[in-house]
């Protein structure tokens, strides 16, 4: 089976039926998605799939039909992208568990909809879960994030 | 109040461990300081002025004991050492260290000693001190009770002053420059013609000098970090996936384990049947552990699947099988002989309540899961001769003491490799996850286990908040409330956590069971406040804000139905109560925050509510809105009296989510057995807030008391009875038992 991630491809020889999320963490060791829930009630395992945000616990990597990206391929310290340059102007982790999966959801959401209202980031957001109560931060942040992608 | 009296019935939790387990008691041990951890691995040429601070030709290290479990309590430990040793954020490394007795805990004896707080007397100090002495014997190095500040704020400055000065007569010696013509700033001793020695390049020098202890700290106003904006030293790492915790960590040679114990927590096993598990992918064993099986495997998902294929025979619990039983239990303990202790009496209740009307209200408080965000797990590996383990902990010295005690090996050859942790919110002061990984490490030795709970594991598996009751009674004379008598009953926390813990159950009263309550700042003629003991029930632990989580949310619900009783309103009457300066002054600053008393329009209304809890008075305003889809919380207004805030921008994310965990759990979260088993097993189950339902909160922190203080914990005791307040204002509904959303809806 081959699976592009953060642009390489991988040959792996696992199960079809392997949540995303385990192919990542244990068979690449790619670590930046986290393992919260895993019935998709927390969000900590967000990445994209082709730019789109799904939940890498409850998809199977035999269900994986497009390339993978994850917090690591997104930005790094040297070159972060809008939203984790957001993250930080607003110093929004506090555990920081959730992050990972919190930017990647405003990421692909900011992607669709570069205009966002206070409600629209309501609905995109709240379906991550974060137990510090980093809320009023990221919301703040998803604001910036959009600003800056708008007038890049 | 008869204190001395008092005081001398009573043991403490901290002095009588220390009595118990034996610890020589003097003036003489109590003074001498523990020697340097870091000596003894020291190479040539680097230097250890203290525990804190160690400089090698290239690295200076700041060590942080603190468990950082997302409070951000790593930045602020090196901050404190970083103002003093004139060096900036980004030139020095941090790192948690080695447990040890010379990181001991000095915050602990604030909470350990039956006083309240703001009580300064000479007796209570004395009394702190002895407390003190215990910690410093016992080497209680821990993380909790909201004292990393308070414990750091001096003692890690001074760490600082000292390494500076020694460096700076390092410097001295090789430059035959007099000391006090030498500055110090970004790293590096500057000699008067500018030449810029970095400590790195004195770290030799220095290593070869005893550590200058006589220094001076700056005063508030020569600070340059203390106090002011700065970025989190995480922050990056957090916001770019980088970040490693626990979970992450990965060794050669590593499997992936994972545990199902008895959901009836302490049940036995009484077989199980692993045939179909055996024959999965990837698994390598299915080994018994204590009241269950591990399954260990080559890919964590894998093990979760073949624990999950596993059909097992639980025994019974070792306690009530159904909620209902459990509230009987507490509702029938408020007799003499469960009384825990009269905490505080003025005036006289019984005579008081005599003599009037008495209003009377009976609230609940319901277990609640921790469940921070990185389910439990650790690596354990053992060998013949040692044991290594890598997890976040927050008491890391008695995971050293534990997996000693297992293994049998001497504990100087167990290293705890402490990290950062996905939350805790005190789910990482038990040992579940110690236990199962070193007795999976046991039975294959010298092979790195890596063990994850699954999310339904850790919720099963988590010794919840207590439950709680309290009952009210008053009596209102025209528009003053003469009497107040506040009866709350709990099992207590600290005995069922103790003997996990490795400590003996504390004799003695639980000042958890009244904490937030019994301490309320308000002068009423007769006011009582009894704890009442009940048996223990389900195991619980310490969660956010322990004892005030839910006595003060018992003693701010009913002080409000009291006030409104006696027709008055909720913030004028609590300002005009309250006799503490210091809580006065936060109730003052929300009621100016929310321009309390200003017309809200229908269906809205304000509740207040004020807690002070391990010693950080604070004073909350929650606005509602009873809309068509149930209660949404529109703002809340927030202020918190540390003495001194250190970090200001995290101190603001930490206050607002305080308020969202209080908010939250409040709202729609608790834990209930039926057939003894947690019927919650997720998220879905328990989700606490979502970001569509947090309100705009505004944050305060006041410095006005004499003492620093913590900020992890104490704004989540005020949220829930202002909240219930609010709901009350704006609804006519008093809701007296938590989650509310068993009796009112929530948008």
């Amino acid at each position: 089976m081959k699976l592009t991630v953060n642009g390489t491809e991988h040959t792996l020889d696992v199960e079809p039926e392997m949540p995303l999320l385990w192919v990542l963490r244990d068979e690449l060791k790619i670590t930046g998605p986290k393992y919260g829930c895993g019935i998709a009630q927390c969000g900590a395992c967000t990445v994209h799939v082709d730019g789109s945000a799904v939940r890498s616990c409850s998809i199977t990597v035999g269900d994986v039909d497009g390339d993978v990206t994850t917090i690591e391929g997104l930005g790094t310290p040297d070159s972060l992208h809008a939203v984790q340059a957001a993250w930080v102007a607003h110093q929004v982790a506090q555990c920081g568990y959730c992050q990972s999966g919190q930017i990647m959801q405003a990421a692909s959401f900011l992607d669709l909809n570069s205009e966002p209202t206070d409600e629209d980031i309501d609905n995109a957001m709240s379906a991550n879960l974060c137990r510090c109560g980093t809320y009023p931060r990221i919301r703040e942040a998803v604001k910036t994030a959009a600003k800056t992608l708008n007038e890049a | 109040m008869g204190k001395l009296r008092t005081i001398g019935r009573r043991a403490f939790l901290i002095g009588s461990a220390a009595v118990v387990g034996g610890v020589a008691f003097g003036v003489y041990a109590a003074r001498t300081p523990h020697d340097n951890p870091l000596i003894a691995d020291l190479g040539a040429g680097e230097a250890a002025f203290n525990p804190w601070v160690k400089i090698d030709a290239e690295t200076v290290t700041l060590i942080v004991p603190h468990a950082d479990i997302g409070q951000g309590v790593a930045h602020m430990q090196a901050i404190l050492i970083a103002e003093e040793l004139d060096i900036e954020p980004g030139q020095y490394a941090t790192d948690f260290g080695k447990p040890d007795a010379a990181y001991y805990n000095t915050a602990f004896a604030e909470e350990g000693a039956p006083f309240m707080s703001r009580d300064e007397s000479g007796t209570a100090e004395t009394m702190r001190t002895i407390v003190g002495y215990a910690t410093k014997l016992l080497g209680m190095q821990g993380t909790g009770g909201s004292t990393s500040v308070a414990d750091s704020f001096t003692k890690l400055r001074t760490a600082g002053a000292v390494a500076r000065e020694t460096l700076k007569l390092a410097a001295s010696m090789e430059s035959g420059v007099p000391v006090d013509q030498l500055k110090t700033a970004n790293g590096a001793v500057e000699l008067p013609d500018g030449t810029q020695m970095a400590y790195t390049q004195l770290a030799a020098k220095a290593a070869t000098i005893d550590p200058v202890t006589d220094v001076v700290l700056r005063q508030a106003s020569e600070w340059r970090l203390i106090g002011k904006d700065m970025l989190r030293q995480d922050i990056v790492d957090k916001s770019t996936g980088l970040q490693n915790y626990g979970i992450d960590l990965e060794m050669d040679g590593m499997v992936h384990a994972s545990v199902r114990s008895n959901p009836r927590q302490g049940g036995a096993i009484n077989g199980y049947d692993a045939t179909a598990a055996k024959a999965m992918r990837g698994v390598k064993a299915v080994l018994s552990v204590t009241n269950g099986f591990a399954v260990v495997a080559d890919n964590t998902w894998r093990a979760f699947q073949a624990v999950n294929a596993i059909e097992a025979d639980w025994g019974k619990a070792p306690y009530p099988a159904e909620q209902a039983e459990h509230w009987k239990v507490l509702s029938e303990s408020f007799t003499d002989e469960l009384l825990d202790d009269e905490w505080r009496h003025d005036g006289d209740v019984p005579a008081g309540l005599e003599g009037g009307e008495v209003v009377s209200a009976e609230y609940r408080a319901p277990y609640v899961a921790h469940a921070p965000l990185e389910p439990l797990n650790a690596i354990v590996v053992v060998t013949n001769t040692q044991a290594d383990i890598w997890t976040g902990h927050q008491m890391p010295r008695f995971v050293e003491d534990y997996i000693a005690k297992m293994t049998g090996l001497d504990v100087a050859n167990v290293h705890l490799h402490n990290q950062y942790s996905g939350g805790s919110f005190g789910h990482r002061l038990e040992f579940e996850q110690i236990r199962y990984a070193t007795e999976i490490a046991m039975q294959m030795k010298d092979t790195p286990v890596k063990l994850t709970f699954t999310r339904e594991e850790d919720f099963a598996h988590d010794f919840p908040r207590q439950i709680a009751m309290g009952r009210g009674a008053a009596v209102i004379s025209g528009d003053t409330i003469e009497t107040l008598d506040l009866s709350i009953c709990s099992a207590s926390p600290l005995a069922s956590q103790g003997p996990r813990a490795g400590l003996p159950v504390p004799p003695g009263p639980d000042m958890q069971i009244v904490s937030g309550a019994w301490n309320m700042p308000y002068k009423i003629d007769n006011l009582r406040v009894r704890g009442f003991r009940a048996p223990e029930l389900a195991p619980v632990s310490s969660w956010r804000s322990v004892g005030a989580s839910h006595a003060g949310f018992f003693g701010e619900s009913f002080v409000d139905e009291a006030i409104l009783a006696a027709g008055l309103d909720p913030m004028e009457a609590r300002i005009a109560m309250c006799d503490y300066d210091v809580a006065r002054k936060c109730l003052e600053a929300v009621a100016e925050m929310s321009n309390w008393g200003s017309p809200l329009g229908e269906n809205r209304g304000r509740g207040v509510a004020f807690v002070s809890s391990f010693g950080t008075p604070v004073a909350e305003v929650v606005e509602v809105t009873m809309t068509e889809d149930g209660i949404k919380i529109d703002k809340v207004f927030v202020a918190a009296d540390v003495g001194q805030v250190v970090d200001p921008i995290n101190f603001d994310n930490h206050v607002k989510g305080g308020v969202i965990w209080g908010l939250g759990h409040a709202m729609n979260s608790e834990i209930t057995y039926a057939d003894g088993m947690a019927e919650q097993s997720n998220y879905h189950d328990a989700e606490g807030m979502r970001l569509y339902q947090t309100p705009e909160i505004t944050v305060m922190g006041l410095e006005n008391q004499t003492k620093i203080r913590g900020i992890g914990e104490p704004p989540v005791p005020p949220a829930a009875p202002a909240l219930a307040n609010a709901i009350f204002a704006a609804t006519g509904q008093r809701l007296r038992e938590m989650p509310f959303n068993k009796f009112i809806d929530f948008v």
